[in-house]
């Protein structure tokens, strides 16, 4: 008798599991309690194990490919066993109906897997959690479904996005959509359908447009081609990344922000801001000039915070265009600064002070504001030792840029006078996490503090 | 403006024809003496005499060549077949010499006639005498093919058709004879190959012709009371057919039933479906449905009969599935 191998739940709060690996080819001989493939789940990595013996005949999930729990996952039975109805029953990722089924019926699959083989009667120390006895295995999958409820209303685009990609991971819409969605700016990949088979239909995108921009917005419009490779590379998310960015958002606000901060010592930067001051005017540039070149460069250095938040996965860029805060007289305004890293400190200097005076005048134009990766706030000329500044997102970072001054400090065991800089970072917790933000800040203060770094 | 018959609208277009061309006539079983088998040609043979109104032998292959031969010598021939399905003898006359005559003689032979008769199943006739012909007759080039399923669209087609100078099949119906509907009494002709928008809707599109129209009414009639817009397109004609009608209404309404009496094999919905997905690709919202008759030969017994048929309850079913009703 065939068995069907599905997803369990390994974890107490897993509700789906990603395949990293299978650790058996189709049409190997199974025994039962074999480990058949290693799962990610919200926590950690686990082993799937055989409830049945048999030749493993087809592997349904893919590696890398998720699976709530309870979903088939592969299906074990005797070589010459017709499997046709098992595999044909599982579809793809789940539909919504499906997902709303009562917990009994999950329930029942994993029983009829079990009742495949018999029920291990002395649990296996080395299988873990993986080989929990299905008694209990049942009872947490009842148990785990009232959490359904508890993820928040506002969540259901990235929840259902996959409803539309059916079998292959061909997306499914009619003409008319795919149409209608390119007029309106929406990115249908992040839309759900309410069509058979969760194809996108008419009223999916109309209810995306009354739903508003933040629903699906499209990406932002690419800037001219890279000199290198790729502008970008989106990075699946991880089951832990994942509950990382749901629990932290939970906890604070739609982006849980934490803050860095460090004292950086100015005095090479100010003695190199004179020395280029006596080349001649040509050469002159601002402190923040050298802010921006520097944060620009560091961040080449880590793409991990140079990145966009976009719900169901993470934006790496591979460019760095630079977010500048600006003040006007009707607020905050942050024209960008495309390809900074690339850019000598003369042209950022001359195309900062521009987009400043654009700024101010109101005459930025869109492209001139929209499409920065990372961004840089300044109250230094205002004076202000310190503070914390808005993340734009869906950046994942900001710096704020304090005071320029003068202080006492420790050097060498004697008490000199240096130039101090305060440099408070905000980070989006569901993407940068708190040491990945202090390796950032080391390499932007080392920059600072030996700006001939910057020139190299 | 006065109701009359689907028949008595017919009738009336062989008498104004007639009257106003004297090369005009008709031939075919029983159109004279016994006034026609569906009394379409009544009174003809009284006014018009024995020259014009001409009863012929059970000879279809026949008295169809004898038309096709005085078309060519310059008379305008109207051949009654007593239905369709006994036009099949005739087909070679039909498709071998009316239609290819004016390109076969390097343009010497234009053929002004007309081929009409009732087609499509009545009730309980059986498998043979139950056949819907409009695919393999609009698959001809050469030939126009027309398709009223109302008294006004029969008489204004029927006079083009006999005005027209090239062959032209105009489909009838024996279910449609006893219909009735205004017809006014000032003259008036509908031009070949013009659609008719039946009905207006913005929400699906019924494309129909011929008998199936007065069920797409029906249909558009019961989902308006269940707050459904259905449109409703009468192509009218087959051959030339109004793609552009078809076209303009589907960018309106972004979903499509196509609702045809014949089978569904090679059948002139699939025709229409080609049209719309090369017309209308980026409109579509949902796949285009086809309503038509089981893929069987007609069934004699009743209820299988009925369940063989296009009908009303299948194609709200239909347009319920392309709206993504369930």
């Amino acid at each position: 008798m065939a068995t069907k191998i599905v997803m369990e739940a390994l974890s107490p709060t897993m509700e789906e599991g990603r395949l990293v690996k299978w650790l058996k080819n189709e049409g190997d001989q199974i025994a039962k309690g074999e480990v058949l493939a290693e799962i990610e789940t919200d926590k950690a990595v686990m082993e799937l194990v055989a409830r049945g013996e048999g030749v493993l005949r087809k592997r349904v999930l893919g590696e890398g490919e998720t699976a709530p729990v309870g979903n088939l996952v592969g299906v074990i039975a005797a070589p010459d066993e017709d499997i046709s109805a098992l595999v044909a029953g599982a579809g793809g990722p789940v539909k919504a109906d499906e997902q709303a089924k009562p917990p009994t019926e999950v329930v029942a699959k994993t029983q009829e897997s079990a009742g495949a083989s018999s029920v291990p009667t002395t649990p296996n120390a080395s299988q873990g959690e993986a080989s929990a006895p299905p008694q209990q295995k049942t009872q947490r999958i009842g148990n785990a479904a009232p959490r359904r409820e508890q993820p928040p209303v506002p969540e259901p685009i990235t929840e259902q996005a996959p409803h539309a990609i059916g079998n292959g991971g061909r997306l499914r819409a009619s003409p008319l959509a795919r149409r209608l969605a390119s007029e309106n700016g929406l990115d249908i990949q992040r839309l759900s359908g309410s069509g058979p088979g969760g194809r996108i239909v008419k009223r999916d995108i109309e209810a995306a447009i009354a739903a508003g921009p933040q629903a699906a917005p499209a990406a932002a419009p690419a800037r001219a081609a890279a000199v290198t490779g790729a502008d970008y590379e989106d990075i699946a998310l991880t089951q832990i990344r994942k509950t990382i960015a749901r629990r932290l958002a939970e906890s604070i606000g739609p982006i849980p922000t934490f803050y860095l901060t460090i004292e950086v010592d100015m005095t090479a930067v100010a003695e190199l801001r004179e020395a280029m001051k006596e080349l001649g005017s040509d050469f002159k540039v601002s402190y923040n000039d050298i802010l921006m070149k520097a944060v620009a460069t560091a961040l080449e250095k880590h793409p991990e915070v140079n990145a966009h938040w976009l719900g169901d996965r993470i934006r790496q860029f591979n460019r760095v265009h630079l977010g500048m805060a600006v003040a006007i007289d009707e607020g905050l305004i942050t024209p960008v600064i495309f390809d900074a890293n690339r850019k000598g400190l003369s042209e950022i200097s001359a195309e900062a002070s521009a987009l400043a005076a654009k700024a101010r005048s109101r005459k930025l134009t869109p492209e001139e504001y929209t499409g920065s990766t990372f961004s840089v706030s300044n109250l230094g000329m205002f004076g202000i030792d310190q503070f914390t500044a808005i993340i734009n997102p869906p950046e994942v970072g900001i710096i704020a840029a304090g005071a320029l001054e003068e202080k006492p400090v420790v050097v060498g065991g004697e008490v000199v006078v240096r130039k101090r800089m305060r440099l408070t970072m905000s980070c989006d917790h569901r993407v940068v996490d708190g040491a990945t933000g202090a390796k950032f800040l080391r390499t932007l203060r080392q920059m600072l503090e030996n700006p001939l770094m910057l020139v190299y | 403006m006065p109701v009359i018959t689907y028949r008595d609208a017919l009738n009336q277009a062989l008498f104004e024809e007639m009257r106003r061309d004297d090369r005009v006539f008709i031939m075919g079983e029983e159109v004279g003496v016994y006034q026609g088998a569906y009394k379409v040609s009544k009174g003809l043979l009284q006014e018009f005499g024995e020259m014009r109104v001409v009863d012929t032998p059970i000879t279809e292959l026949g008295f169809a060549g004898v038309g096709v031969g005085a078309a060519m010598v310059g008379l305008r021939p109207i051949i009654e077949f007593m239905t369709w399905n006994f036009a099949l003898l005739a087909l070679d006359q039909v498709v071998n010499s009316a239609a290819k005559m004016l390109y076969m003689s390097g343009g010497q032979y234009n053929i002004p006639m007309v081929f009409r008769g009732p087609n499509g199943a009545a009730l309980q006739l059986s498998a043979q005498h139950s056949q819907a012909w409009e695919s393999w007759l609009s698959h001809i080039p050469g030939l126009k093919v027309v398709a009223p399923g109302t008294p006004y669209d029969a008489k204004g087609l029927l006079k083009s058709a006999i005005r027209d100078d090239n062959p032209v099949i105009v489909l009838e119906g024996e279910m449609l004879y006893n219909t009735k509907g205004e017809v006014p009494e000032e003259e008036y002709t509908i031009p070949i190959g013009k659609a008719d928008i039946k009905r207006e809707g913005d929400q699906c599109t019924i494309v129909t012709f011929g008998k199936m129209v007065l069920v797409a009414m029906q249909v558009a009639d019961q989902l308006a009371k269940e707050g459904i817009s259905v449109e409703v397109v009468d192509l009218l004609s087959l051959r030339p057919m109004d793609t552009e009608a078809i076209a303009e209404s589907i960018r309106k309404t972004n979903r499509a039933v196509v609702l045809e009496e014949g089978w569904e094999v090679a059948g002139m919905g699939a025709q229409i479906v080609d049209v719309i997905q090369r017309e209308c690709f980026d409109f579509l919202d949902a796949p285009v449905l086809r309503v038509h008759q089981a893929d069987v030969p007609m069934p004699y017994a009743k209820n299988l009969e009925k369940a063989a048929k296009p009908d009303a309850p299948k194609t709200i079913a239909a347009v319920k599935k392309v709206m993504y009703i369930d």
